[in-house]
């Protein structure tokens, strides 16, 4: 279908001067622009999430506001079976896929190092590779250690195997060169989008309302709390629910291994912990949250509309759910398998998956939750400063 | 068999599905779009005009019965009903929670919408959701409902309705064959015509310039409303209403698509600067009144223009001020090249601006008021917002008459029955645009037309199931018209 664009029809300008916006915008990002310069005369989607409400404080949209506002968008779709102007109308507007399509762009340019961010051309390939090169990383690695995989090792104690700071040192610095890595390309992603000399606000009052819309998800909940669209108009709470399963489900096994971590250095307490003990006990539930809710985002993605999103993404999505739920899965497999023969094998293929969870980190769809919540910081504190526009009512 | 037949498939046909289904009917709905156009004009609607006595959630202070009545005489010029329309302003009032439960969802006003925060209830995403909503709710309940179904004809029995009939038709490259089908009530609920070019011609006619000024005419609405079935009730008998060239008529922006151009294509800035035909000249007062309470005018008087077009003219100092239009406007740095790029002859046109330029007597410029900023000793004269226009760049943005519905419709009374020469059938019902003639003999304000859709939709519904035979609480209509 010929793509219906406004400024096309005169060969001009839009009303005010977009001709010394630097850079120029590329195809994704010109088809953003087009896109809200229709919605922005139309505005019927504002009460949905956080978008709408930021297109109306702009009359133009430089690339800046481009990036800015696909990270803002939470791909919910309820602004696409909203629409009017959607295909088969000529404006064919889809917003969540022309703002999926620029986010992926801005992940890959904003990645660090900048090299790294063509790891997202082809993002399911990247995290098969990954994983498979830090399983057989352990797997070499355990038959080194115990020139066996089916070594048995007493009261499961797979510091046997591998000793804890060995651990530390190679699970420590990748993570931290991971948060170093996704820390370097959100600032590169701030500064770009928050320009100085805005005026100051209480950032205070702003990093705590972004804090509540990222821990609630509040731009999943559709606007009205019947939650967001998936495999069709209907609205549901079950895309909210599953990545709060995730989300926590991740946290809760994050804390697991930060309170054994404590223990370890600061009490003295050498795992393997029982299963009573505080950082199993996290690590159970947590585990259990990162199964059901991987699963449950998986099922979701296989259901949904296909106009919905940006399908490209798809293997990118699918593999970062793939292997979050494995993680989990090999997690509870080794708690589970700790006193058997079997505890080197499913240690080796635990501490691989992880691996590649962090290896990938800066550079796989975990992105998103650090470039979105960036954006929703910008957007409280951008609407606690005066609208300079002032438009009249129609 | 089918108890109700409800003909069409946009805010006011569902309304009735839902009612009757509720009621116990068994219904289907045959709407004539494919599905992914389904709705009609609803899709493009935004909210509701509602009465109300107190605040109540997403509307402010009050608009009481009364008040709702004298908006709506001033803007029809009296050319309504007061029992159909106070029906409908009565309705607007409690039908909120009913449209909620079948999952409608309201928000305070848009931006750039705030004049209408007390008077109009907007539904969250616009009309599309709205519809969508309705036909979740419909089919969970049990509503059949098939999309490709045009109805070409009515069969009538003495004025009782037996069948409608539905061509042969081609859908997605298969034939399908033509169909009757039997119910023991039908709504119809179809839209006006104001998709049918060839009605559209023959109802404005040939103006003394020997244009069909209706060739120039954008439809802001539904490319389905062909009112073929509208036609034919008429050939049956029914009693008609209202004058074919009336309509919800607005000004639009020129470069707008032919069929369902909407809300975007709106053009807002006529009060902040002047509005010269073909020939350069200006023909009305920009500022007469706020926009929102003159936009409805605008449509009717560009199409008195020659060539059916008129150019909406601005400078840098209105920019930010009104709502972005969807299409850039036509910028130049002098009146004479804006003159040239808008193919307007440029002496003719640079000697209207500056006229009026001179003619502006600026006070203290307030677009949220009416202001003094005047004209003086000019013809027509500009009563508000005028300053001179004289700050580059200059913007024009060329204007066509939109159409959004027509009022040529059909004959109705409280229980939203159809007659024939005075007569009410038994069973046949309209709804929706099909009668909003009945209250809206011209003009247009803010969220009418969804709260005759709705409040006769659900009349219609109501006495629908009623005619097929199931006991009903005829709600709206039984309760409010014993009163009027």
């Amino acid at each position: 279908m010929q793509m219906f664009d406004p400024r096309a029809q005169q060969g001009q300008d839009p009303v005010g001067e977009t001709s010394n916006l630097i850079p120029v915008l590329n195809l994704a990002e010109t088809e953003v622009e087009r896109q809200m310069t229709i919605c922005n005369s139309c505005r019927y989607c504002e009460g949905f999430c956080a978008v709408f409400p930021a297109m109306t404080r702009r009359l133009e949209f430089g690339q800046a506001d481009i990036h800015y506002l696909a990270n803002l968008c939470h791909n919910c779709g309820a602004c696409l079976h909203a629409c009017q102007y959607t295909a088969p109308h000529e404006f064919a507007v889809n917003v969540p896929q022309a703002m999926a399509k620029v986010r992926l762009e801005t992940y890959a340019e904003y990645a660090w190092p900048a090299a790294f961010g063509r790891l997202y051309k082809r993002n399911g390939l990247t995290l098969a590779l990954a994983s498979a090169a830090a399983l057989v990383l352990f797997l070499i690695l355990t038959m080194a250690a115990s020139g066996n995989l089916f070594a048995p090792v007493t009261g499961g104690d797979f510091y046997a195997i591998f000793p804890h700071n060995t651990l530390v040192l190679m699970f420590g610095s990748v993570f931290g060169f991971a948060m170093l890595a996704l820390a370097l390309g959100v600032r590169r992603f701030w500064r770009n989008v928050s320009p100085p000399g805005a005026p100051e606000v209480n950032v205070n009052a702003a990093a705590l309302e972004a804090t509540q819309a990222v821990l609630e998800l509040k731009y999943l909940d559709g606007g009205h709390g019947q939650g967001c669209n998936n495999a069709d108009d209907k609205f549901t709470l079950w895309r909210r629910r599953f990545h709060h399963l995730t989300f926590y489900g991740f946290l809760l096994c994050f804390a697991a291994t930060s309170v054994a971590t404590l223990y370890h250095y600061l009490l003295g307490w050498a795992a393997p912990y029982p299963v009573t003990s505080l950082p199993v006990l996290l690590g159970i539930f947590g585990g259990i949250g990162l199964l059901i809710g991987p699963a449950g985002l998986l099922w979701l993605n296989y259901r949904r509309h296909p106009e919905h999103g940006d399908v490209n993404q798809r293997p990118m999505d699918r593999g970062f759910i793939a292997l979050l739920f494995l993680v989990s899965l090999s997690g509870l497999a080794l708690l589970a398998g700790r006193e058997t023969s079997a505890l080197a094998l499913l240690l080796a293929t635990h501490l691989g998956l992880v691996m590649a969870f962090f290896l990938t980190m800066p550079y796989s769809k975990f992105a998103h939750g650090i470039f979105r919540s960036a954006a929703l910081l910008k957007s409280a504190i951008e609407k606690r400063q005066p609208n300079t526009l002032k438009l009249g009512d129609d | 068999m089918i108890d109700v037949l409800v003909v069409g498939g946009g805010n006011a046909a569902l309304c009735a599905a839902l009612m009757a289904r509720e009621a116990g009917a068994r219904v289907l709905v045959l709407e004539s779009s494919p599905r992914e156009w389904r709705g009609g004009n609803s899709q493009h609607t935004r909210n509701l005009r509602c009465m109300h006595e107190a605040p109540q959630d997403v509307l402010i202070d009050a608009y009481p019965e009364e008040e709702y009545w004298q908006d709506l005489l001033k803007v029809t010029g009296g050319i309504t009903n007061e029992r159909l329309a106070r029906i409908a302003i009565r309705a607007s009032s409690s039908c909120r929670d009913w449209m909620r439960s079948h999952g409608v969802h309201f928000q305070p006003p848009l931006s750039g919408a705030l004049h209408v925060a007390r008077t109009n209830a907007f539904f969250m995403g616009g009309g599309k959701a709205l519809v969508n909503a309705y036909y979740r709710s419909a089919e969970s309940l049990g509503v059949q409902v098939r999309y490709d179904v045009p109805v070409a004809d009515i069969e009538l029995q003495d004025g009782r309705f037996i069948a409608a009939h539905i061509a042969e038709r081609v859908v997605d490259g298969q034939r399908l064959p033509a169909e009757r089908i039997e119910a023991r009530s039908c709504v119809l609920a179809a839209g006006g015509f104001e998709s049918n070019r060839e009605w559209l011609r023959e109802a404005w006619g040939q103006n003394e310039r020997g244009e069909w000024p209706s060739d120039n005419f954008l439809i802001r609405g539904t490319r389905f409303n062909t009112g073929v079935l509208l036609r034919r009730m008429i050939e049956l008998g029914a009693d008609a209403i209202g004058d074919p060239t009336q309509a919800h008529m607005v000004a639009i922006d020129a470069r707008a698509p032919l069929y369902d151009g909407g809300i975007c294509t709106r053009i807002d800035c006529v009060s902040l600067g002047v509005v010269v035909n073909r020939e350069g000249r200006r023909f009305y007062d920009e500022g007469e009144d706020f926009w929102p309470k003159r936009y409805a005018i605008w449509g009717r008087l560009v199409a008195q223009q020659p060539g059916q077009i008129g150019f909406s003219i601005i400078d840098r100092k209105s920019v930010g001020s009104f709502m972005p239009p969807v299409f850039p406007g036509t910028k130049a740095n002098s009146l004479g090249e804006l003159a040239r790029q808008l193919e307007l002859p440029e002496a003719e046109f640079v000697k209207t601006v500056e006229d009026y330029n001179r003619a502006c007597r600026v006070g203290t410029f307030d677009h949220t008021a009416l202001d003094d900023c005047h004209t003086e000793g000019l013809s027509p004269a500009k009563t508000h917002w005028a300053r001179p226009i004289d700050t580059p760049p200059f913007y024009g943005y060329p204007l066509r008459p939109g159409v959004t519905f027509t009022y040529l419709g059909l004959k109705t009374n409280e229980h939203a029955v159809v007659h024939f020469t005075g007569k009410p059938s038994p069973n046949l019902f309209v709804a929706g645009e099909m009668m909003a003639g009945n209250v809206l003999g011209k003009g247009y304000t803010a969220g009418i037309g969804m709260a005759i859709g709705t409040a006769f939709g659900r009349i219609a519904g109501t006495q629908a199931a009623m005619a097929a035979g199931y006991r009903t609480h005829a709600v709206t209509a039984g309760h409010d018209h014993a009163n009027v």
